[in-house]
């Protein structure tokens, strides 16, 4: 329904780059890339707000690029939610349905209908800065799919939430599509956004796009190391491969699959398991190092651990860490499975 | 703990402007008050009832005048980039820099007679000096307004005319209400131009130039007073208007 075709901006210090991409009816299509990629400047090229350097456009067959915002039949919610300050909660939503002259009643019905679904019926009647967070975003949303747009563009819509309402509106969001049946294109920087909204998501690294495709298959295939690094493979090992064993600095590692020559893989530190005592299991790579350092990020630390001339980084609970006692100096053993390396 | 002092230290320094504000105001206001007959005899002077009248029309004309063209240009040089954007900016600024007699030289140059000694006259005088203020509270005001409010108003339809009015402008307007009372003010308390081009229809300001002139400090003093109560008092009223409004 919507197609983007080598779209190419320069706006404000940000490069897009012949971007391509399409998102089909019903479908939650994600934009997945860190702060500065582009995403933004993006949303509001298709949203009309910035017109493309080059590159169309076209939303059901139709050539867009040079309509206005308000002749797209698009819904736009920004980070920000940009709610109306001096507008009720009620007017807020309802200004789209005022601008299409529905009579009063209609729009009342409709409004409590929408602010139902979202659970917002008891805030109506306040102002937006009287709102939490996680109100507003309600707000934002509801304001957006009130008007029953082809398509919903949302710009980091859990940005700005706490850890907790974050996870719990990112499960409404879901029911709220079952419910209302929108097409969203959304875009983030959380990963976790990403693997429980996303339909098909598109990694956006420095104004590129640079792939595209279902979730689990870009995030277990990631078609590039930067995409890779960019996905949380921390773990990035060179070396020589012979048949589906890996060489690198007088380390052997087992691979999932043959290959020869130079080769890349890239490892998860969630996918590494850290032990006192060596496994006793064939189906794993399993190397001797020592605890470099650890960084402590809450519930979890990252553990740097050198193994012959190799760097690794793994995740471990807190608690663990404390159990097994792991400090800089510590003698460990690593294991992952060879199934967890994903060769480039 | 050892108590900072510095911020007494400034405030001291400070309040020195503030007396020498509030000073002249009220020894003129306590002078009068012990020379009540000659207060009540000023109001009662038809000619003093007339220039007051016309100093407050000529006032809120201009005020509305400046509203009309300034706020669309305030909306403009927030919205808009273009060449020579800093030259038109300068430029609503300089009726500030030049003295007000030549301001009032300047305007008889170039319309003559069509604002000689007329309403025109006193109403071209006031707006030259006084449209800066609207002008510039516009700007800011909408400059203030998050350009993705409009943005968002028009994806949900609203053409560009129509998020101006339902989004960018009412929450704007308290600050162009600001910038319109001090062109009101500025424009009532503006004498120099006026003296220049229109001496008549006489107003407040140039009468007590002329009751000074002619007949001295005492003769002067009431209709000062009246027309320094009256400004402030409107003054101080739609300050106090906005205010409310931009706390609600």
């Amino acid at each position: 329904m919507l197609e983007v075709t080598s779209v190419s901006k320069d706006y404000r210090g940000f490069h897009l780059r012949n971007v391509t991409f399409s998102v089909e009816t019903g479908e939650h299509f994600i934009i997945l890339g860190p702060s500065g990629a582009g995403k933004t400047v993006l949303i509001e090229i298709i949203a009309g707000i910035i017109e493309p350097d080059s590159g169309r456009v076209f939303l059901e067959g139709e050539d867009i690029t040079s309509l206005p915002p308000e002749k797209r039949g698009l819904a736009y919610v920004p980070q920000n939610y940009a709610l109306f300050p001096h507008m009720s909660v009620f007017d807020n939503i309802a200004f789209g349905l005022k601008l299409r002259h529905l009579p009063k009643g209609a729009i009342e019905r409709k409004v409590r209908e929408v602010a139902e679904v979202l659970g917002i019926e008891h805030i109506l009647h306040r102002k937006p800065k009287t709102l939490s967070g996680g109100e507003s975003q309600r707000v934002a949303i509801a304001r957006a799919l009130i008007v029953e747009p082809s398509l919903i563009l949302m710009d980091e819509p859990f940005a700005n939430l706490d850890v907790q309402t974050r996870g719990r509106l990112i499960r409404e969001m879901k029911r709220w599509r079952r419910e209302l049946g929108f097409t969203a294109l959304h875009v983030t920087h959380s990963f976790e956004e990403a693997v429980s909204l996303g339909d098909r998501v598109g990694v956006m690294l420095e104004g590129k796009l640079v792939q595209v495709g279902g979730v689990r298959e870009v995030f277990s295939r990631p078609v590039s190391e930067e995409v890779a690094r960019f996905l949380g493979f921390e773990n990035i090992v060179e070396g020589t491969a012979e048949g589906n064993v890996l060489k690198t600095n007088g380390v052997e590692i087992e691979l999932p699959i043959e290959a020869t020559g130079r080769v890349r893989v890239g490892l998860r530190p969630e996918d590494i398991v850290l032990s006192l005592e060596p496994l006793k299991s064939s189906a794993r790579n399993e190397l001797r190092g020592i605890v470099e350092s650890v960084e402590e990020l809450g519930p979890i630390v990252r553990v740097h651990i050198r193994t012959g001339g190799l760097f690794l980084r793994a995740f471990i609970t807190r608690s663990s860490m404390m159990n097994m006692g792991i400090k800089p100096g510590a003698e460990v053993y690593v294991s992952f499975k060879a199934s967890a390396l994903h060769v480039f | 703990m050892r108590r900072d002092y510095t911020l007494y230290l400034f405030a001291a320094i400070g309040s020195f402007l503030i007396v020498y504000i509030t000073l002249p105001l009220l020894v003129i206001f306590l002078k009068q008050a012990s020379d009540f007959g000659m207060l009540v005899k000023t109001l009662h002077d038809p000619l003093v009832i007339r220039s007051l009248r016309n100093s407050l029309l000529t006032a809120t004309a201009t005020a509305l005048i400046a509203i009309t063209f300034g706020v669309p240009l305030g909306y403009a040089l927030a919205r808009m980039e273009f060449r020579g954007k800093s030259l038109v900016q300068a430029m609503v600024d300089v009726p500030i820099v030049i003295p007000h007699s030549v301001v009032g030289i300047m305007l008889l140059v170039t319309f003559s007679r069509a604002i000689l000694d007329s309403y025109q006259g006193i109403i071209a005088a006031m707006l030259f000096v006084s449209a800066p203020f609207t002008i510039n509270a516009a700007r800011d005001g909408f400059l203030a307004v998050d350009e993705k409010l409009e943005s968002v108003a028009r994806s949900l339809g609203a053409s560009r005319f129509r998020a101006f009015f339902s989004i960018a402008l009412p929450i704007a307007l308290p600050s162009i209400f600001s910038g319109a009372i001090m062109t009101w003010a500025r424009a009532i308390s503006e004498v120099g131009a006026i003296l220049i081009v229109a001496y008549y229809p006489k107003t407040a300001q140039v009468l007590v130039l002329e009751y000074f002139n002619n007949y001295g400090l005492r003769s002067s003093r009431p209709i000062s007073v009246i027309l320094v109560a009256m400004s402030l008092t409107i003054f101080v009223l739609l300050r106090w208007l906005v205010g409310r409004e931009r706390n609600a």
